[in-house]
């Protein structure tokens, strides 16, 4: 659904992305203080560690608890812990949605319109209603994922939805069998009369193009990013432009910019279609009781699933259980109930029953989200000497019946420049919708920004680590970061060793280049973590957030352990379930920044709770209690130590609980709401990759990564290593080889499958070789930020500046393959 | 996927028998690995009535080689198998590589060699049920369309490409299959022959009868002093259909050349021979020029589409490296 409240794009808000921008922006309101209430005075070390650490003085809760050292001098939190679910995942033991299974579920199918336009004459389903085993069918009276009329008028005589792209859902069967359901579908006639449509991004700028929507649109965010601002002008298909992206209004005079420059660097670049392919497609089991609502869904945020569900039934959240126990894979696409969630629920409570509604590979493909294409001209104004003048950035891009075709909003943040004026149009087709995808915009616009800015280097015969350097001067935590990242990437990559632009004579060509990373570091405030001691010594933590892959249980009870002096496995990790305490969307990398220090916190008074229950005990003062190595003693008396489950066990209670929040960052936020806030600093990174390009055949290699990434304190870094690598395929997959291939005659996709939609595979995956800072940010009681969407933002960027160390020619074209390769080397 | 019959069948006759009674409307298909059939049939492009298996037949996965007659492989033979054994490898290293590189280990080990020869096109209209629903004119659906993995030659009537890549080196070995109908009746038709243009219409794209089942391919023996390579170029090397892939035969006498076979898949609705380069080899002795001139001679005349003009550079690229590959081997 598009109109949850929660947001991380904050380009539905007013506020920038940098303090420096917003004070040359003229400034928003100052945000309100961090923290109200009692406070101390606290020394925090602050730093890279290993380059620098000093201590900085912050005004901390008085209930926070003591600032931690860094992780060489801490047992749990930032060890290389193997993930707790790890064995159940590979032996098939875990359950993910896909798997659930309950008595009496139904299975539901879905019917897709076979036209890209058209509306609705009529829908007669008496033959499936009279097909054996068929339970409950379902109409949909609206469809969710898509921008909506600004003015529903324009449509309101209309019986049934519009179908606005090809594999829209139009009915839906639930049946006793999956093939009853299939041969249900079949019998449901829809008569329509079909509509012009355009499914190509250049064709709908057209003026005389077919209109995707009979009047202007809106497209509210989901939680995970996407959306457009509201009230922007539409002009047939074009909607646009969005000059504020993530806020940030346009700055200076670019066109006086660009008249003083001395160096201009003009060009077009051309990102395709990508769609997420999680491995678990999206998907919901729901079990509509009249006492309540269940709903097992493989999703990034549980919370916006009970949200969705409650609003669009009008049930109390009291009444909607979300359960959530592994989800196959997201990268931003799986927020809400979506149109499979609508349906289920709605043919659960017709059916008496639980239903089942798994998208197939091809409605995955179709109708699950993508990111959107790109069509960016910039134009690029310096001084000889590398500083920038201005900066024009127009872009175009296509999210079909979803807006949110933006480039990001590295163009304002990441290089200082006075001059700044950035157009960003989306530009509706008959096609499925966009969706949030692992750094939303920011992933194309950094393809174009990091090319330019190495044309200009080299325009300049700079270096382009060196111009970077004098460029990237913010002195935010993610500018510190990417300054010491550049250092010692450049010295593992080997850059000094990087030979001028088409060295190799010979048909294959090596070469050597490298791309900045940055995004946001996004808090979700309303996490709240519960840790519970049991009197026979279990220790457990709760927290309703969900794990997409990314490891969140063994980081949540990495963190609990640290405080009782116990191992990761000892601690019973609790997530996925709507009942416990609010947790954070697992998008915006803001999971283990959000959940770390509320479980730290908790964990923290749980602990000291215990502490006080075990001072008679011990015959000691509570302060002097200490959990260290599994056991307990009496601080300075080594002899005291008893193991931690007997120690607990002697304290004669049954149970000890304590709740704690996410705090504010002790030096605040710039714009806060409860789901989101956003801090001026950012998550850093820069990636170098080599790659062998064979001029003959058109065919790209990437032989090697070196990916260097900040992510504040790394909780498990092998874990944190793990998403470094799994974002370095992604965005070596993105630039070699995925694309949507959709046939314009028809707007069918043709490459729905994972067998034509290629995806980069074992052979192709490069070495990668990740180096991983420990910045500390004094900021939380973990000091943990998120590192999956930046370790996808560079990739592509590295990738295509190494092809021009190779070959002396810039590729402006994505997916690299043979035909666009070969057009490049022409040009 | 539809309900469908399943039947071990018991002996080539008995297959034959079985498929025999087939129609239009109950079509009945004989189920060697199974890879493309089931794929077929869960994106609803084929829901046959019935389905016979013939893997429960014995004797059908042999590999024999003969002075004499050459190389004998039974239908049943997997591409897993095909790419190891020795005798293949030995003396048909290019139709061992060609296995080597199809689809991936996990379908090696199932697909057999009968069953590569008879898989339908893997053009994304032909796969997708909803252009067969659609109606009207499917190649000029691909012509005006995504056509980026279609044929650069012979693309008039057709512009699909067969899908067999070992079906490449078969052709460059000039090797046959043999059908047997009912009765026990055999006959055998050159692999060159047997494979059909792709038509969206027609049930297969080869030239055997409803009541026949490829039983043998055969490969007559090589000739002293014959070299061969085979290279398939995909865009991936992990799992990819490919943008061509070339098979090599030389015959040589000493540096050499007196015969030369040069097959090029996917690039024309069938393995096509590039005759004209065929010739400017034999007689000659390789170097680097002629290998240009030879690649050269072999994409000339190429009428690509409007989105696969890139193939003719790649093509050129691939026979000017399988023919080196071929006469260092």
């Amino acid at each position: 659904m598009q109109d949850v409240k929660d947001t991380s794009d904050p380009r539905a808000s007013n506020k920038p992305g940098g303090e420096q921008q917003q004070q040359q922006a003229g400034g928003p309101p100052q945000p309100p203080q961090p923290n109200p209430g009692p406070s101390r005075q606290q020394a925090l070390p602050y730093g890279i560690v290993g380059a620098g650490l000093k201590e900085v003085t912050r005004r901390v809760p008085e209930d926070e608890p003591p600032p931690l050292p860094e992780n060489a001098k801490l047992k749990s939190i930032g060890k290389p812990v193997s993930r707790l679910d790890g064995i159940e995942k590979v032996t098939g033991k875990a359950r993910y949605t896909f798997d659930v299974q309950l008595p009496g579920m139904l299975w539901a199918k879905w019917v897709a319109s076979p036209h890209p336009h058209a509306r609705i004459k009529s829908i007669d389903t008496s033959a499936a209603e009279r097909y054996p085993g068929v339970r409950a069918i379902h109409i949909p009276e609206r469809i969710l994922s898509t921008a909506q009329l600004r003015d529903p008028k324009a449509e309101q005589g209309n019986r049934y939805p519009t179908v606005r792209y090809a594999g829209q859902p139009v009915a839906a069967v639930a049946a006793d069998t999956p093939r009853a359901a299939e041969a249900a579908v079949k019998l449901i006639k829809v008569e329509y009369e079909p509509l012009p449509h355009v499914s190509q991004l250049e064709e709908a700028m057209k003026e005389n193009a077919p209109r995707v929507f009979p009047g202007p649109t809106e497209q509210p965010a989901t939680a995970g990013g996407g959306g457009a601002p509201p009230g922007l002008p539409q002009k047939g298909n074009v909607r646009g432009p969005d000059n504020k992206p993530r806020g940030m209004g346009p700055r200076g005079d670019v066109n006086k910019g660009l008249s003083e420059s001395e160096v201009v660097i003009e060009a077009e670049y051309r990102t395709q279609v990508q769609t997420h392919v999680p491995m678990e497609p999206h998907g919901l089991v729901a079990d509509w009781k009249d006492d309540g609502l269940t709903l097992y869904a493989s999703t990034q945020f549980v919370t916006s699933v009970r949200e969705d569900a409650a609003e669009l039934f009008d049930l109390p959240k009291s009444k909607v259980r979300v359960i959530s126990d592994f989800t196959g894979g997201g990268f931003g696409a799986k927020y809400g109930i979506g149109n499979y969630g609508l349906l289920a629920i709605h043919l659960s409570r017709k059916a008496g029953a639980p239903v089942r509604m798994i998208l197939d590979r091809r409605e995955e493909h179709v109708s699950g989200g993508n990111r959107p294409n790109s069509i960016q001209r910039l134009k690029l104004g310096a001084k000889r000497d590398g500083s920038l003048v201005a900066l024009q950035v127009q872009a175009y891009g296509t999210g079909g019946v979803a807006g949110g075709a933006g480039v990001g909003f590295c163009h304002s943040t990441l290089y200082e420049c006075p001059n700044v004026l950035v157009e960003q149009y989306d530009v509706f087709t008959n096609a499925g919708p966009c969706a949030a995808f692992r750094a939303p915009g920011q992933v194309q616009g950094i393809f174009a920004l990091e090319q330019t800015i190495d044309e200009l280097a080299e325009r300049l015969k700079m270096d382009p680590l060196a111009l970077r350097g004098k460029l990237d001067v913010s002195g935010t935590d993610d500018c510190l970061a990417r300054a010491q990242e550049r250092k010692v990437g450049a010295e593992r990559a080997g850059w000094n060793k990087r030979r001028p632009a088409g060295s190799d004579k010979g048909p294959i060509k090596r070469g050597l280049g490298f791309a900045q990373s940055q995004w946001l570091y996004l808090v979700q405030p309303s996490t709240a973590c519960e840790v519970r001691v049991s009197g026979d010594g279990s220790v457990e933590a709760f927290s309703s957030t969900q794990d997409i892959g990314t490891g969140t249980r063994t980081i949540l009870a990495q963190v609990v352990a640290e405080e009782f002096g116990l191992r990761a496995e000892d601690i019973g990790s609790h997530i996925g379930d709507s009942r416990y305490p609010m947790g954070p969307a697992s998008g915006g990398s803001r999971v283990t920044s959000s959940l770390t220090p509320a479980a730290r916190n908790a964990a923290y008074r749980c602990a000291r709770e215990l502490a006080a229950r075990l001072a008679p005990v011990f015959k000691a003062n509570a302060e002097n209690i200490v959990f260290a190595d599994g056991k307990v003693m009496v601080k300075g008396k080594a002899g005291s130590a008893m193991p931690f489950r007997e120690a607990v066990k002697k304290a004669g209670f049954e149970e000890i609980s304590q709740r704690a929040e996410r705090r504010d960052d002790y030096e605040g936020y710039l714009f806060k709401t409860p789901d989101m806030a956003l801090s001026r600093h950012g998550i850093g990174g820069v990636q170098f990759a080599e790659v062998a390009v064979d001029t003959e055949t058109g065919i790209v290699k990437v032989e090697r990564v070196v990916a260097v990434h900040d992510c504040g304190r790394p909780i498990n870094p092998k874990l944190t290593e793990s998403q470094i690598y799994g974002g370095v395929i992604q965005g070596v997959s993105y630039a070699l080889y995925e694309e949507r291939h959709l046939d314009a005659a028809s707007g069918q996709q043709l490459n729905a499958n994972v067998d034509q939609y290629k995806i980069l595979g074992s052979r192709e995956t490069p070495r990668i070789e990740v180096i991983l800072l420990e910045q500390l940010g004094a900021q939380s009681s973990t000091d943990a930020r998120g590192v999956a969407e930046p370790a996808n933002v560079a990739t592509a960027a590295a990738v295509a500046n190494a092809f021009y160390n190779a070959t002396g020619k810039r590729i402006r074209t994505l997916p690299m393959t043979p035909a666009n390769v070969l057009a490049a080397l022409r040009g | 996927m539809q309900s469908f019959e399943w039947v071990d069948a018991e002996s080539v006759e008995h297959a034959v028998s079985l498929l025999g009674e087939g129609s239009e409307r109950q079509p009945v298909v004989a189920k060697a690995g199974g890879m493309d059939l089931l794929d077929l049939m869960k994106n609803g492009v084929m829901a046959p009535r019935r389905v016979v298996n013939i893997k429960t037949i014995k004797g059908l996965d042999g590999v024999r080689f003969d002075a004499k007659q050459g190389l004998e492989l039974g239908a049943l033979v997997t591409l897993a198998r095909l790419s190891r054994e020795p005798e293949v490898r030995k003396r048909f290293v290019a139709l061992a590589d060609a296995a080597e590189h199809a689809a991936t280990p996990q379908v090696r080990n199932a697909a057999t060699m009968g069953g590569n020869l008879l898989q339908r096109p893997r053009c994304w209209y032909f796969r997708y049920d909803h252009f067969h629903q659609a109606g009207g004119d499917a190649v000029e659906r691909v012509r005006s369309g995504e056509n980026q993995y279609h044929a650069i030659f012979d693309n008039q009537r057709t512009v699909m490409v067969h899908a067999s890549t070992p079906a490449t080196a078969l052709v460059a070995y000039g090797a046959s299959v043999e059908l047997t109908g009912p009765g026990g009746k055999t006959r055998v038709v050159p692999v060159s022959e047997f494979l059909l243009p792709p038509d969206m219409k027609r049930s297969t794209d080869t030239s055997i009868a409803p009541n026949e089942l490829l039983t043998r391919v055969r490969i007559p023996a090589p000739a002293a002093g014959t070299k061969a390579a085979y290279h398939k170029q995909g865009e991936r090397e992990s799992y990819d259909w490919p943008i061509c892939d070339v098979a090599v035969v030389l015959r040589m006498e000493g540096r050499t050349i007196r015969q030369a076979a040069i097959a090029m898949g996917w690039v024309a609705p069938t393995p096509r021979r590039a005759a004209e380069a065929e010739k400017l080899l034999v007689g000659k002795t390789l170097n680097e020029e002629l290998a240009r001139q030879v690649a050269k001679a072999a994409v000339n005349g190429a009428t690509p589409l409007s989105k696969n003009a890139y193939k003719v550079p790649v093509l050129e690229a691939v026979v000017r490296r399988t023919v080196l590959a071929a006469a260092a081997a």
